[in-house]
């Protein structure tokens, strides 16, 4: 079985490569994610967070049905 | 500036929330009736399209599709409205969208049943169907873009980040899963054979856990807890690393589900890597959720929606920790093929899943319909008999889940296995199964009276299908703030956010798969492998259609245990034929795949039918539905033509000209089948379903004993 399976997989050029790339392309994705939360200011944060909170509903009943937007 | 005046449609979000009712009641129901049928076999006797294997698939598609799909549906049209300030992009659209899906599901639950399928898992259905999900969640993805370019807010809320990743990544793992050869209107052969297509199948079905129960249900997560808990999350920035992080490892787990088969090592390593990473994206997930809470755990012990999401956002942790643990090859080892994978997928469909989705409609009622919820005490009821329901459900299957594995690996001190019969395992479970059936009856219950509940709360109240809101639109020209970053940008421009997300998920996605693409797939065969005879593809095609797959693998794993119980272990080499593979991923049944002539297992023409036709005589305490209509059946050969000329398109080396001979050949082999049945006994007409069957399993896995390995080219 091992010998057959490792006959498929040096079929494959170059095949060491793949887990090399993929490894740094997560690395450094991640690392600049992180660098980028870390640097982040924490009004700007807070200001992302209270999102869900500001929906703009001011009235709380419906006076009129079919109205579109705008 | 001045303030618009819009209205957020939840005419559209009410459609979706009573869909989610009416389907998670049949997929429920179908849940409790394939339970049942562990404990009672013949308790649908005769009736092809209630048997287990047809069933099964329906369960599964409904409560992910249905019931899992419009709660996501509900929660995003709800909460993406009011993140961006805007009403949905167009009415025609949701319209379209609404309708559409309900077509699909009401399609799927009358072509599975009769046994329209492509046998892989969470992707049953047929080409034309999968066409229209296509479509469809076109639709779905220009609504919801078009609404995030109208939107009235600069920035973008985590929560539609998960939505736009669910979108991309949906889109793209049933496209490629799916790629198919029509045959006829509702048959079509997988364009991936053997191996090739185990990868596919399962980068997607793995995925499709990832992205339609996981990051579609984060999103609602970080939207719905801060909302019932009227305070934000607990960390955003910890919010954008468990977004980025999760999406980008995700994709790359697949391969775990297919450890110690003949997958290349390499892609197995890959698989097992990246799913124990996964522990760190998913409890900091968890754990955001559940700190967002922090201070205020006094309004969970009162607010059953409360309750309801703790115990969602626990169960993720559960199951994510679980997940990766399984993913182990030493674990996985044990896990793979028993219950325990059963109990494990529940632990995140009854709790994670349904328990989000209750939580979500139990607020979402009230807020609509501007009433208070009918009733706290039922509502806390169902959160009660749920858990219980989960308990229930959940513990037996474990207990199963390592019986099995025990008893499957135990050997004698002299060397023998020690259940040497796989019946005695299954003996051992039926209380369980019981057990389990109970667990769900009591989750069901909850169910029921929730909808009682939620009925009342309509009934009380008065639905504002318009509501009003105001709030200023953006500014045209946006001053970009000075060293912006890409990220921030990133977060105010949703297209490019759509590209980025692909951008990580298909990097992902394709150093995972293209290696495989770029064997061609008859390079690693083994000589003695010959496409099926026309009569064995048509066997297999009837295996296909009453998804024996459900219960019974065709993969031995190099183990003692299983070269000892099965036979020989499962190459590579012996499925570049096999359009689509049919490895399964549960033993409720023993393997398959050395029970044809000359091999281990295998058993005489007249042994197979009989237990077809009666399998509890045959092997007694056997919970094996009976197929008397395979017995009674003529088989249909009208579509064989189309078939190997199908199957020639896809690789497989059917000579030219094979159609004019096939049916003749066809015969031939089948009238061999019936008069060794007659000559045991039994009178059958060689054109009963039956016997092609019995051809199919005779086959089976018997073309590597004369093999010699060839080496690679």
């Amino acid at each position: 079985m091992l010998k057959f399976i490792k006959g498929y997989v040096s079929s494959i050029d170059g095949i060491e490569i793949y887990p090399i790339i993929s490894f740094i392309i997560f690395f450094t994705f991640f690392i600049a994610v992180l660098y980028y939360i870390l640097a982040a200011k924490k009004n700007y944060i807070d200001e992302l967070s209270n999102l869900p909170f500001d929906d703009g509903i001011t009235i709380q009943t419906s006076d009129s049905t079919n109205h579109s937007d705008q | 500036m001045e303030v618009e005046k819009f209205y957020y449609d939840n005419g559209i979000v009410k459609k979706f929330a009573l869909a989610t009712l009416i389907f998670g009641l049949v997929g429920m129901l179908v849940g409790l009736t394939v339970a049942l049928e562990f404990v009672f076999p013949k308790m649908t006797y005769g009736v092809d399209f209630l048997s287990f294997g047809r069933l099964r698939p329906l369960h599964t598609n409904a409560i992910i599709f249905a019931f899992v799909g419009n709660g996501i549906f509900t929660g995003v049209y709800y909460s993406l409205q009011r993140l961006l300030k805007a009403r949905m992009y167009s009415d025609l659209l949701s319209s379209i969208h609404f309708w559409g899906w309900q077509l699909i599901i009401v399609a799927a639950a009358i072509t599975l049943p009769m046994g329209f399928t492509s046998s892989k898992e969470y992707a049953e259905l047929e080409w034309p169907i999968d066409i229209a999900i296509t479509l469809i969640w076109v639709v779905f993805g220009i609504n919801m873009f078009g609404t995030l370019l109208k939107r009235r807010t600069r920035h973008i809320y985590v929560a539609i980040w998960f939505y736009i990743a669910t979108w991309v990544t949906v889109a793209m793992l049933h496209i490629v899963n799916n790629l198919e050869m029509p045959v006829t209107l509702f048959k079509s052969y997988s364009l991936y054979a053997g191996v090739q297509d185990a990868l596919v199948q399962w980068w997607y079905g793995h995925n499709a856990v990832a992205f339609f129960l996981t990051t579609p249900y984060l999103g609602l997560m970080y939207y719905f807890i801060p909302k019932v808990s009227n305070r934000p999350v607990f960390s955003y920035r910890l919010s954008i690393i468990h977004f980025w992080a999760l999406i980008f490892i995700y994709i790359w787990a697949g391969p775990h589900h297919l450890l110690y088969t003949a997958l290349p090592d390499w892609a197995q390593s890959i698989g097992v890597v990246f799913s124990i990473m996964l522990i760190a994206p998913s409890w900091g997930g968890m754990l955001n959720g559940l700190l967002t809470l922090r201070g205020a755990w006094d309004k969970v012990r009162e607010n059953p929606v409360l309750k309801f999401l703790v115990v969602a956002v626990t169960a993720y942790g559960m199951s994510t920790f679980e997940g990766p643990m399984m993913s182990l090859k030493n674990v996985n080892a044990i896990s793979h093929y028993t219950d325990w994978t059963i109990a494990h997928v529940h632990i995140g469909g009854l709790g994670w899943n349904g328990f989000l989705t209750f939580g979500m409609l139990y607020w979402l009622f009230p807020k609509m319909w501007k009433t208070d919820l009918f009733s706290i005490k039922l509502a806390n009821f169902h959160f009660w008999i749920g858990t219980l329901g989960i308990l229930f459900w959940t513990l037996p299957m474990y207990w199963t889940g390592f019986t099995q594995s025990l008893m499957w690996k135990e050997f004698t001190p002299d060397g023998f296995l020690m259940y040497p019969n796989f019946l005695e395992t299954v003996k051992q479970l039926a209380p369980m199964y019981a057990l389990r059936s109970f667990g769900g009856l009591l989750y069901l219950t909850g169910f029921i009276v929730m909808l009682y509940n939620l009925f009342h709360t309509m009934k009380a109240g008065s639905f504002v299908a318009e509501e009003a809101a105001e709030a200023a639109p953006l500014e045209k020209n946006f001053l970009k703030p000075k060293n912006e970053t890409f990220h921030r940008l990133l977060e105010r421009k949703p297209i490019q956010m759509l590209i980025w997300s692909f951008v990580a998920v298909a990097i992902g996605g394709a150093i995972e798969i293209v290696p495989t693409f770029l064997i061609d797939s008859n390079v690693p065969t083994i000589s003695s492998v010959k496409p099926y005879t026309p009569l064995e593809l048509e066997g297999r095609d009837l295996y296909i259609r009453e998804g024996c797959n459900n219960c019974h693998s065709q993969m031995v794993r190099p183990f003692r245990s299983e070269t000892e119980r099965y036979g020989e272990y499962s190459k590579a080499g012996e499925f570049v034929y096999d359009h689509p593979f049919l490895w399964g991923s549960k033993r409720t049944g023993p393997d398959l795949h050395r029970i044809g002539k000359g091999n281990k297992n295998s058993k005489s023409n007249i042994w197979h039918f009989n237990h077809m036709f009666d399998p509890q005589v045959v092997s007694e305490g056997s919970i094996m539905p009976p197929y008397p209509w395979m017995i009674e059946d003529q088989l249909d050969v009208s579509a064989l033509r189309a078939k190997i000329s199908a199957m020639r398109k896809l690789g497989v080396p059917y000579v030219e000209g094979y159609e004019e001979i096939a049916l003749e050949e066809l015969q031939y082999q089948a009238q061999e089948i019936a008069d060794d049945i007659a000559a045991n006994g039994v009178e059958v007409n060689a054109d009963r379903e039956i016997i092609a069957l019995i051809a199919y399993l005779q086959r089976l896995g018997t073309d590597i004993n004369n093999a010699e390995e060839v080496p690679v080219k």
